[in-house]
């Protein structure tokens, strides 16, 4: 069996959530696995996450070097194609430094790349079956991934619930040694925050969101008389941002903000997992859309098939006759 | 400034329904709309902006079949002054690190000063860029949403990262970037536009005329292979409401009363 790692994403000292959920992944390859965590980084915040780690996992792999204050994917990529042994499977989220780092050090392994795993199957002689999602979720696929000569696998953040059981009195051993050179040419400078816009959607207790079946600027109009009529807020999916028909503050994803309201109106949305993933607080989702496979029926609790351009003109309508 | 941009024909799934074949081992692609990956396309506006601004030429690159020339001649009536269609049998199934093999190929062929990839493509790998950088031994950024030239040797980019924050980057030339949507308004591409580039030619290399040996690339050489699609499963989903606009609407209120949605 292939040695299993995990690459901890961490920030200010405190893991990621993913960091978890990455063990029950790796169970699901192998119920018996040993998972070995990696986690680089400097100073005082690395070491407070290999402690953390060390709960969870019964060996942690310290990459501690100035150069991953910050993680810079060519950094660490270059470390640890000198610290992983080859044939091995590393298991990273699929988040912004899975998807910077994990296609080029599958090259460096040499090693199978499969991304985005939604599912785990498990493993037959040495090919790993997962499945993952295409078109925007509408569609899924089962997956054969020939592990021969290793795996790198980036895992979908969500699908996997995290791993809470602990106890695990890991050990941390230091690799800081081993990184060889880490030479870059790319070089972090520094993080431009999101700036705060007119309204702070993480506030809001009702959202109406709005989706790439608003079709047209103009429209936008719709989602705001609602929203009024409602006494919610408008909030969006990313195409509207990209359009630039509303800020990138009312934009909810994981490259957006993430929200907790009590009621989510999703207008036309067909619900991505970067979408998805910036709802929390299990609010009651509406979704209104006029694709029926459009993959936030499966996560909404309510779900109408409609044009939104019809439907939310005659739903304010009613609401304001009614006040 | 010399840019190759690599490009991808998919199907237009927000504007369709996406169906399994009777097989189930694809989604059934006759009535699809098909067009060019929208984060190429941003890619692709992103490079003519470069230009326009820098100078140099643009040229558009596509893996695919004979109908992968209409997405090549639609990105080169945006301003791509070239465009070159990669074809061949033996391509059929590779998979990433296979259309990454053959794209080292003709970025090797050429003269790049920059590589610009859509960040991911319809099957939502997000892949190729980085491979591609790795292959050729290129510094790689992924999700750019923002370009900015230094110098002659170098770039200032910024990343999108979780919470709609910005990581900016320098890099050096060459590179490999894959763009975020949004990072640009692309510009729009009437029937005229596409019409002036109607007789330009478009050269079709094969495995042979890239110096690829047939099974290098295509499915012999693949790690990954599909094996079936299949219509996820919908788990309890969502309660869907029926009838009449009225009926529906005073399902509706009633239930956002309940919930707290109406303030």
């Amino acid at each position: 069996m292939a040695q299993i790692f995990a690459y901890i994403v961490h920030k200010g000292g405190v893991a990621d959530d993913s960091a978890l959920e990455l063990i029950t992944a790796a169970k699901k390859i192998d119920a018996g696995a040993n998972v070995t965590a990696i986690v680089a980084g400097s100073g005082a915040d690395l070491d407070k996450v290999c402690n953390e780690m060390t709960e969870s996992y019964k060996e942690v792999y310290k990459i501690n070097s100035e150069a991953m204050a910050y993680p810079n994917a060519e950094v660490i990529r270059k470390a640890l194609v000198n610290i992983l042994p080859a044939d091995c499977i590393c298991l990273i989220p699929h988040n912004t430094f899975g998807m910077d780092m994990g296609p080029g050090l599958s090259i460096k392994m040499d090693s199978a790349y499969v991304s985005d795993v939604v599912a785990i199957e498990g493993i037959e002689g040495s090919t790993l079956k997962v499945i993952r999602q295409e078109f925007g979720g509408q569609v899924s696929t089962h997956v054969d991934c020939d592990i021969s000569s290793g795996a790198i696998v980036t895992v979908r953040p969500g699908p996997f619930p995290p791993d809470e059981s602990k106890g695990a009195g890991g050990q941390v051993v230091d690799k800081s040694g081993d990184i060889g050179d880490i030479s870059a040419k790319r070089k972090y400078l520094e993080t431009v925050l999101q700036e705060a816009g007119d309204v702070d959607i993480t506030k809001s207790d009702v959202l109406v969101s709005v989706g790439r079946g608003i079709e047209d600027e103009e429209n936008i109009e719709l989602a705001k008389e609602l929203a009024e009529a409602m006494g919610a807020d408008v909030s969006c999916s990313r195409p509207i941002v990209d359009a630039k028909w509303l800020d990138k503050s009312r934009q909810v994803g994981t490259s957006g903000q993430t929200v907790k309201p009590k009621v989510y109106m999703a207008m036309g949305i067909s619900g991505s997992f970067q979408h998805l993933g910036g709802i929390k607080g299990s609010p009651f989702i509406v979704a209104v859309n006029k694709n029926p496979k459009a993959p936030i029926f499966q996560v909404a609790d309510v779900g109408i098939i409609a044009d939104i351009l019809e439907f939310m003109p005659e739903l304010t309508e009613v609401l304001n006759e009614s006040k | 400034m010399e840019i190759l941009v690599c490009v991808k024909r998919v199907p237009d799934t927000e504007e369709n329904e996406i169906e399994l074949n009777s097989e189930g081992n694809d989604i059934e692609r006759d009535d699809l709309v098909y067009s060019v990956n929208e984060w190429d396309n941003y890619a692709v506006e992103e490079a003519i902006q470069l230009v326009d601004e820098h100078g140099g030429s643009v040229t558009v690159v596509t893996v695919g079949d004979e109908e992968s020339e209409e997405v090549l001649r639609r990105e080169m009536a945006m301003g791509a002054e070239k465009g070159i269609l990669v074809s061949d049998d033996s391509f059929e199934n590779a998979d990433g690190k296979g259309i990454a093999t053959i794209l080292k190929s003709i970025v090797e062929k050429g003269n790049y000063d920059l590589i610009l990839t859509g960040a991911q493509g319809d099957a939502g790998a997000a892949e190729v860029g980085g491979m591609l950088a790795a292959l050729l031994d290129l510094p790689y950024a992924s999700l750019v949403n923002k370009i900015e030239v230094t110098g002659d040797t170098g770039l200032k980019v910024g990343r999108e990262v979780e919470g709609g924050d910005q990581e900016m980057n320098e890099i050096s030339l060459p590179c490999v970037l894959s763009i975020q949507t949004g990072i640009n308004e692309p510009r729009y591409v009437g029937i005229r536009g596409i019409r002036k580039v109607a007789s330009v030619e478009i050269p079709t290399l094969s495995a042979s005329d890239l110096g690829l040996a047939a099974d290098s690339v295509g499915a012999g050489a693949a790690k990954i292979k599909k094996v079936d699609y299949f219509l996820p499963d919908l788990g309890e989903g969502a309660e869907m409401l029926e009838g009449s606009t009225d009926e529906i609407i005073e399902k509706l209120v009633e239930m956002l009363k309940a919930k707290g949605g109406l303030q």
